[in-house]
């Protein structure tokens, strides 16, 4: 549940393209030192919670460490960890690639409405969905369930960049293909196929990726991954260096994902000729296979979205109301709306200096700073969580279990999703109107405050609120850092959920869904319209 | 000019009462290289105060990195950069953007879209005095016509009007130089001139040192007190635009300023014509007088130095040109003058014409012609060159 929640814009973006004019600045370049010093105070808090992290798991020596990785438990955790990450990815690339193809290439009625609508479960809280289904067929937790429900909430991840890399093809090679005799189903696997791969694959490392760093579904699910054999190694609370090292190969394989994706996203990027399509394609005539086509589209979009709200608005249905409980809930939805937005302002704040220097200070100084807040993108989190407990027990003694922890938690976090679209709304605006600023006799910080975030606003606007509801629906982390009196709605909702009292997990779903995957969506439709509308421009 | 508000102390310091023109800028041996791309390979350029100077080059030859080195946003490998007697630049160091009061008119305008006009115009004056900052600001955006659009976004406005609020904003802090960087490409033809002139009108009566920065041999020509040619990352030229255009230094200089008519001829002997010496070059056209002594050409001398009969390319323009017919009977009696050819093409524009002429030597000529009496193809005519040319000792020769 930590994985981005939009992917495709918002990712880390080693490989984009430099912006127009960044030759300019091959020059000297130095940033100023009110840029450099926050922006490497920020690389540092990103890189932090790993140092630690190792630094625990080694304590005891390397044999402490071979011994428990060799342990049969171990292997078991493997192998049940990859199985089901191969199985959601699997999963994911057919229902996310048939979707894409349904909406950008078939004649798929209504096709416009449902090309938004197979992107909204992203905004679904895994853990929500999960508890949707074990609540209504407790035999479905396990594998099978994990599965299902991970698949439900991450197949578009898939989806998004299959679809936009379906739309950039040029109808004319498929066209060119089929008048050299080649026969459509021959031509949409030879060809078409072929030339979205690259997009394809980077999204399904982006699902694998998703799968391993999720908690809450599989934590629902009672399935033995990753995630919750550390979580539970760090309940247990005798053997703090077995939750250390079971993380550290957790961020190791997490690590090999983010790279081969970024790789992935690079070929996508390549592949792509020229700036889109002159037109669409002819799309295909479905005929009787529209019955099968809308089999489809009702099976997805029920299992993924129709299910889990049915099941929370039954929940509140069965609830029985008292004022007690009310308040309870307005409490629990008050510190979750505060932790959300201070969490938003602070690591916008702090993703500013390093989105500045990442867009206009080309060196290998900056690429490093802002690479190193990248990593925790490779962080599922509930390795930031423990992580930050060892932090926090050995250097940050006073605000252990308090506000200020949690907040840095989620800072770490979401520091990448924020770096990623401070930077792009900054290189949004020319470069020549910050030179035109200090011709004008403006000083470097002045030209920030008076040119630069003026301009970057809406972006930062968005990224900041995209901060805020993750924050929202964010459990690992919350969870394990929080101040013990302070009870969000994701904590209480687990809390309820976890021992099947689903009556009084109702309103705190409700609340969820209401204030947290509604403007998600909606965000997320937004910042969609906003891409193609700048692509078309 | 007056300077109304007198905000910068030791402005124009000098040059308006002793008339003496200490140069509000001056650049030497500015070299700069991107990657192993050398760029700038030595540029020396003075700009006297007051004046208009357009640097003329070619698309991608360095014109806009050196205007960024003379704003400061981009730093010289070597070289100087003085502007009003300080320097600014000193290969890496120097003074910031911000020190050095050079206004800046990008090419594309980078108005700054979140302010209205007056947000833009005022932008680069200081904050604290109001009344001065609105004054001001009325005052040049009156100059640049454009009064009444204070509260307008950038993005109200057409593209012209975008270009006067960026000279505006540029001229508002009484800027040492401002340097416009091809102000004008983007505005469709038709609009081109219009704005061109009405940019130039309020570059004069705020009385400003500009600098603009050009790939256009016309807009040069025309706007200019000085143009400075920029062929191959030096300055190869800096005179009065009729000077480039009649006295190039270079045949590199004399082909890119205008179109020309390279023949390939030879240099006669020196002869005496009255109390002058002409030096003339015999080519396909005849022998043509090559620019006569007194011009401040300085390649009349070097042409002294040279041999009779060093091979020479002789630059023509095609308006120098001109054809007549071959039946003409009054033609006929001076039969030495010029070259006889065959019309074999011509183009038409309307206010003129090009007429394409192969000669009896085989070299092609092109002329511009007045579009009355324009000689058909096929035609049989005589070609001869009026005035002095421009000639080059010939590099294949």
């Amino acid at each position: 549940m930590t994985a981005p929640v939009m992917a495709p814009d918002s990712a880390p973006a080693e490989a984009s393209v430099a912006p127009a004019g960044a030759d300019a600045f091959r020059g000297r370049n130095r940033p100023p030192w009110f840029v450099l010093i926050p922006s490497t105070a920020a690389a540092l808090v990103a890189v932090a919670p790993i140092w630690y992290l190792v630094d625990r798991a080694i304590e005891r020596g390397w044999g402490e460490v071979a011994d428990e990785l060799w342990r049969d438990s171990t292997r078991d955790l493997i192998v049940r960890s990859v199985g089901l990450a191969v199985a959601v990815t699997a999963s994911s690339v057919a229902v996310g690639v048939t979707a894409a193809w349904l909406v950008v290439r078939s004649d798929l009625a209504a096709r416009r409405v449902l090309g938004v609508v197979f992107a909204l479960p992203l905004a679904i809280p895994s853990y929500l969905a999960a508890f949707a289904w074990v609540s209504w067929r407790p035999g479905l937790a396990g594998f099978g369930g994990a599965t299902l429900v991970l698949t439900s909430v991450s197949y578009p991840f898939v989806y998004l960049p299959a679809a936009a890399a379906l739309r950039q093809l040029d109808p004319a090679q498929e066209e060119v293909a089929r008048s050299l005799g080649r026969r459509r189903l021959d031509v949409a696997t030879r060809l078409t196929l072929r030339q979205i791969r690259p997009a394809i694959s980077a999204g399904a490392l982006l699902v694998a990726l998703y799968v391993l760093s999720d908690f809450g579904a599989v934590a629902a699910m009672r399935y033995e991954v990753f995630t919750w054999v550390i979580y539970g190694a760090y309940r247990a609370g005798f053997n703090p260096s077995r939750a250390a090292i079971l993380a550290s190969v957790l961020v190791v394989v997490a690590m090999v994902l983010v790279v081969l994706e970024a790789k992935a996203r690079g070929r996508a990027a390549q592949s792509r000729l020229g700036g889109g399509a002159a037109r669409t394609g002819t799309s295909v005539s479905l005929g009787r296979g529209s019955v099968l086509a809308w089999t489809f589209v009702i099976a997805v979009i029920g299992v993924a979205i129709v299910f889990p709200v049915v099941r929370v608005l039954q929940w509140v249905a069965t609830f029985e109301s008292t004022d007690v409980v009310w308040s309870d809930v307005g409490r629990a939805l008050t510190s979750t709306v505060s932790l959300a937005v201070v969490a938003g302002l602070t690591t916008v704040l702090i993703a500013l200096p390093v989105g500045i220097l990442a867009a206009r200070h080309r060196s290998r100084t900056s690429a490093a700073i802002e690479g190193a807040t990248y990593v925790t993108h490779a962080l599922p989190g509930i390795v930031v969580a423990i992580s930050l407990v060892f932090i926090g027990v050995r250097l940050l003694r006073p605000i252990y279990q308090e506000t200020p922890l949690l907040l840095l938690g989620y800072v770490v976090l979401f520091l990448p999703l924020a770096v990623g679209s401070v930077r792009s709304s900054i290189e949004q605006s020319s470069v020549r109107v910050e030179e035109v600023a200090r011709s004008l006799g403006c000083r470097p910080m002045s030209v920030v405050w008076r040119v630069t975030v003026p301009l970057a606003a809406p972006g930062l606007a968005a990224s900041g609120a995209l901060v805020m509801l993750s924050t929202m629906k964010e459990l690992p982390v919350t969870l394990i850092l929080r101040p013990t009196e302070t009870n969000t709605l994701a904590t209480e909702l687990w809390r309820f959920t976890s021992v099947s009292d689903y009556a009084n997990a109702g309103p705190y779903a409700l609340a969820l869904v209401v204030f947290a995957a509604i403007p998600t969506a909606l965000l997320s439709m937004a910042g969609s319209t906003r891409t193609q509308e700048s692509s078309r421009g | 000019m007056a300077d109304p508000t007198g905000m910068q102390p030791g402005g124009m310091q000098p040059g308006d009462s002793a008339g003496a023109t200490s140069p509000a800028l001056e650049i030497r041996g500015v070299t700069k290289s991107f990657g192993h791309h050398l760029v700038l390979a030595g540029v020396d350029l003075v700009v006297p105060a007051r004046s208009v100077t357009a640097v003329l080059g070619p698309s991608g030859g360095g014109k806009t990195t050196l205007l960024r080195i003379v704003a400061g946003f981009d730093h010289p490998d070597s070289g100087t950069v003085t502007i009003d007697g300080e320097i600014v630049a000193h290969g890496a160091g120097g003074r910031a953007p911000e020190e050095r009061r050079v206004g800046v008119v990008p090419q594309e305008g980078a108005l700054f879209p979140h302010l209205s006009v007056a947000g833009n115009v005022g932008f680069g004056l200081r904050r604290h005095d109001r009344r001065a900052r609105e004054a001001r600001v009325a005052e040049v955006l009156e100059l640049v016509g454009l009064s009444g659009t204070e509260r307008k976004r950038p993005h109200e406005l057409s593209g012209g009007m975008q270009h006067r609020v960026a000279l505006a904003r540029a001229l508002a802090p009484h800027p040492a130089i401002v340097m416009l960087d091809e102000p004008f490409s983007s505005l469709d033809a038709g609009l081109r001139a219009h704005v061109r002139a009405e940019v130039l009108d309020a570059l004069r009566a705020s009385g400003a040192t500009a600098v603009i920065v050009t790939h256009d041999q016309l807009e040069a020509l025309s706007i200019a007190d000085q143009v400075a040619v920029l062929l191959d990352g030096r300055i190869a030229q800096v005179a009065t635009p009729s000077e480039v255009y009649r006295f190039p230094t270079t045949l590199a200089v004399g082909t890119f300023v205008g179109e020309a008519v390279v023949l390939r001829g030879e240099l006669l002997r020196a002869s005496a014509s009255g109390a002058e010496m002409v030096i003339r070059a015999r080519c396909a056209l005849g022998d043509l007088p090559i620019s006569p002594v007194g011009t401040s050409s300085a390649q009349h001398e070097h042409h002294e130095h040279l041999a009779p009969g060093t091979v020479l390319d002789v630059l023509v323009r095609p308006e120098q040109l001109i054809l007549s017919s071959h039946r003409d009977g009054a033609e006929r009696a001076e039969p030495a003058e010029g070259a006889e050819g065959v019309v074999i093409g011509r183009q038409y524009y309307g206010h003129d014409a090009v007429v394409s002429v192969r000669l009896r030597s085989g070299a092609v000529v092109t002329a511009r012609l007045q579009t009355t009496l324009l000689p058909d193809t096929g035609d049989t005519v005589r070609v001869r060159a009026a005035g002095s040319v421009a000639a080059f000792p010939s590099r294949e020769g």
